[in-house]
């Protein structure tokens, strides 16, 4: 039985990225989110482990699955939960963030929850503050619970990480995501590759210990899984590509692509889709595709990050 | 924390016949298994249910369903314990609704855990009848919680420590009490 497998505690006052975890803290995450998911499937979808606690989401950014999904998370503890939502136009990097954290301290918030457009903003309003600052995006930089719900989603459909190939297809420059998997899934074991237009493959990425391409066959040719990015059109002034058509014709997951492949592979997609562009609605709505169980997976990642940053041990 | 063991308070005979009697005494109380589920509490209270529920099926012929409960979500005094709880799923039919439940767990002390096992069982429906079997009572109580079941009871000082080991994870079955190491 795995009873005495977690023999770590955990003593992080935060939730900052992927990079400054270990391999076991990952793990300790992805088995505490195990139970979570059982409670999920309760009649009564809801437990009193953070009552009367309360967690503020400081959205900078817009996003829709990951702030529900960190709402959800922190109604289910029986968490109190506020939303401050604000266009990322107006506001500036530096002092209103961390006055902002700091009001939000005062306002006695156990947990903040930040997104925002600068790498590094969660991490500079972490050491502002004393109560608990969870990463929800933060720049090019990280999106830690991303990547975590997507290395829960593929240990619980395959049973483990360690030697699995895996491969990030997609914008890669301009992925939190991409870079948060990169850390997670090699600290886990996986081999990782990523799959990109060269433009698009940031310069020094090979020195995170992964493989590069920019044939998306070779990329899925021998992969246990792929996570596909979403193309962000909004974000490419360097117009790495033309036109969405163009890219789904060089860089998208069709079916015909993946009867190249191994024959179980696994899709992942952090969402949102745009279908025809990175994949297919086939492919979207296939039976290797496990997207819809990685939304459901976030909730319960969620709440084990929270409850795990709300009992944190200090390090005496 | 190294513990002094004092005495063995029970063998594994002695368990089995405590496990033997209390089945016993649910069957008669309850008339029967018409509506009994078992629900261990994580971890020894898991081990415990099943071998009552053995027990039940080997008296009367007829099987009792089994449910485990883990109670770390609804522990009271999650941020005062120094340990970090080992977290696990519960695994249970939810449909508790009219059904008369066992609960079971190794020691019964201050009765909180009873407290938290039962606030998780009504979240989950409207059991007919909540009873409590425990293999030890140590006495104590923080709580207006008494045992419908109990294998032994042993009055002890707060500076002693029941230790239950069970061979399913303890690879031998038996009950000791021990002292704790004085400061």
């Amino acid at each position: 039985m795995s009873a005495t497998k977690n023999t770590i505690t955990w003593t992080k006052k935060d939730l900052l990225g992927l990079e400054y975890l270990s391999k076991e803290e990952i793990e300790l995450i992805l088995d505490h989110a195990k139970s979570f998911k059982e409670v999920l499937l309760r009649p009564l979808r809801k437990v009193p482990t953070l009552r009367g606690k309360t967690v503020a989401n400081l959205f900078y950014e817009p996003s829709t699955r990951t702030r529900i999904s960190f709402e959800l998370a922190a109604k289910r503890l029986s968490a109190d939960v506020i939303n401050i939502v604000k266009e990322s136009s107006s506001i500036q990097k530096g002092e209103t963030l961390i006055d902002t954290g700091r009001n939000l301290e005062a306002l006695k918030i156990d947990i903040i929850v930040v997104r925002h457009g600068s790498s590094g903003a969660p991490a500079a309003l972490s050491r502002a503050v004393d109560i608990s600052v969870v990463n929800a995006g933060d720049g090019w930089h990280e999106h830690p619970t991303q990547a975590l719900l997507d290395i829960f989603t593929l240990r619980e459909k395959l049973g483990k990480i360690n030697g699995l190939k895996i491969s990030i297809i997609g914008d890669i420059a301009h992925s939190r995501v991409a870079r948060s998997n990169i850390w997670g899934f090699t600290k886990l074991g996986a081999k990782v590759t990523v799959c990109a237009p060269k433009k698009l493959i940031p310069k020094g990425i090979e020195k995170l210990g992964v493989k590069i391409t920019s044939d998306v066959d070779d990329a899925i040719k021998d992969a246990d899984a792929i996570n596909v990015l979403r193309m962000q059109f909004e974000r490419d002034e360097k117009a790495a590509f033309p036109s969405k058509i163009q890219y789904f014709k060089n860089f998208g997951i069709t079916e015909e692509r993946l009867k190249r492949a191994k024959k179980d592979i696994v899709v992942m997609h952090p969402g949102p889709i745009n279908r025809g562009v990175e994949m297919s609605a086939e492919v979207a709505d296939g039976s290797k595709s496990v997207i819809l169980k990685q939304v459901t997976n976030g909730i319960a990642v969620r709440m084990a990050v929270l409850y795990l940053v709300a009992h944190h041990k200090r390090n005496i | 924390m190294a513990l002094k063991k004092k005495a063995i308070i029970l063998d594994k005979d002695g368990i089995d016949r405590a496990i033997k009697r209390i089945s016993h005494e649910i069957l008669e109380n309850n008339k029967g298994i018409k509506g009994l589920v078992i629900v261990g509490i994580r971890s020894r209270g898991e081990y415990l249910a099943y071998r009552i529920a053995e027990s039940i099926k080997k008296i009367s012929g007829k099987k009792v369903p089994v449910g485990i409960l883990d109670i770390t979500l609804y522990r009271d005094d999650l941020t005062e314990i120094a340990e970090q709880p080992i977290l696990k799923e519960s695994n249970i039919d939810y449909n508790i609704t009219g059904k008369k439940i066992v609960l079971v767990d190794d020691v019964l002390f201050t009765g909180r855990t009873i407290r938290c096992a039962m606030d998780q069982l009504i979240d989950f429906g409207r059991p007919s009848v909540i009873q409590l079997a425990v293999l030890i009572d140590r006495g104590h109580r923080e709580l207006p919680i008494r045992a419908d079941y109990v294998g032994k009871n042993v009055p002890t000082s707060l500076n002693e420590v029941i230790e239950v080991k069970l061979k399913e994870v303890d690879k031998i079955d038996e009950v000791d009490i021990c002292e704790k190491p004085k400061k």
